[in-house]
């Protein structure tokens, strides 16, 4: 019963917060959609018993990449509302639009019709309330080929923002600094004007 | 198999929901930063299906899942917004109809 009643409230906020990232036109207010999507998503990992994904939900989405987000939005002043009236292609949206009803139905079609199967748990989960030592455990054993990796993928996850957001210094042209003639330089091309 | 008082059945068609709205954000919005928004929507709603799953049938793994999930997303999000910078920065208020030097 209980459950129930978490499920419904995080639902209608997990849907709003999607909707209102779709609709806002101010990408400030799409951000904050955001948020309230992924607080519902990590209280529907509560009701799931998941709870160490429930904390690193809120640390790691909330608290790091929207802020991440927020920071871009401040930093480029990009925060002008999108004009959503114009179509860039002419019934790319309503197509679009459909698609994506089409995708929904289906899933949710699949979902409904077909019963749980599954192999049974090559680990079984026990459930004495320690389930971040189970993890941690499983990353450290079965997982740990792809922690590896992961490490790797983090590594270079920032060399390249890095590389992406670094100015490189002398290489920038002045643009009303007059070009300088080198020998050789067909004379045409010159702009006679600039003196 | 402890079975919830809510069924599975709600929690994938709930994801299946998430995952479409999402789909939608990507085709339907030109801004760069909103795109990627819908695509962090659709990556929830994947982990919502992997912890109901490991929930119906006593897995842990898929939380170990969800778990690379989230780091791959974060390191998307470093990259993906990087790039977005690096663009705005040359032309402000670009959209991503505006970023097509690269199509064929």
């Amino acid at each position: 019963m209980v459950e129930s009643f978490v499920f419904a409230v995080a639902a209608v906020v997990i849907v709003a917060g999607a909707v209102g990232v779709l609709v806002n036109r101010n990408p400030v207010h799409a951000a904050l959609s955001l948020v309230a999507t992924l607080f519902g998503v990590a209280v529907l990992f509560v009701a799931l018993e998941a709870n160490f994904l429930a904390a690193v939900q809120v640390i790691v989405y909330a608290g790091a990449i929207v802020v991440l987000f927020l920071f871009v939005i401040m930093l480029l002043g990009v925060d002008q509302s999108e004009d959503l009236d114009v179509e860039p292609l002419i019934g790319q949206r309503p197509a679009a639009i459909a698609i994506g009803v089409v995708l929904i139905i289906g899933l949710t079609g699949v979902v409904l019709t077909s019963s749980l199967t599954g192999a049974p748990a090559a680990h079984e989960w026990v459930r004495d309330g320690a389930e971040v030592a189970q993890i941690g455990r499983l990353l450290f054993t079965d997982y740990v080929f792809a922690l590896e990796i992961t490490s790797l993928l983090l590594l270079v996850a920032v060399v390249g923002a890095v590389t992406l957001a670094r100015t490189i210094r002398g290489e920038t042209v002045d643009l009303d600094e007059p070009v300088p003639v080198l020998p050789g330089d067909p004379v045409d091309l010159i702009d006679e004007d600039v003196e | 198999m402890i079975v919830g008082a809510v069924s599975a059945h709600l929690y994938l068609s709930l994801s299946a929901l998430l995952f479409g709205l999402g789909a939608i954000g990507v085709m339907v919005r030109r801004n760069p930063l909103v795109m990627f928004m819908s695509i962090e929507l659709m990556l929830n709603a994947v982990n919502l299906t992997f912890v109901t799953f490991a929930r119906e049938l006593d897995d842990l793994a898929g939380q170990v899942v969800v778990l690379f999930v989230l780091v791959v997303a974060a390191a998307e999000v470093v990259v993906g917004l990087g790039i977005i910078v690096s663009v705005l920065r040359q032309r402000p208020g670009a959209t991503a109809d505006d970023a097509s030097l690269l199509r064929g």
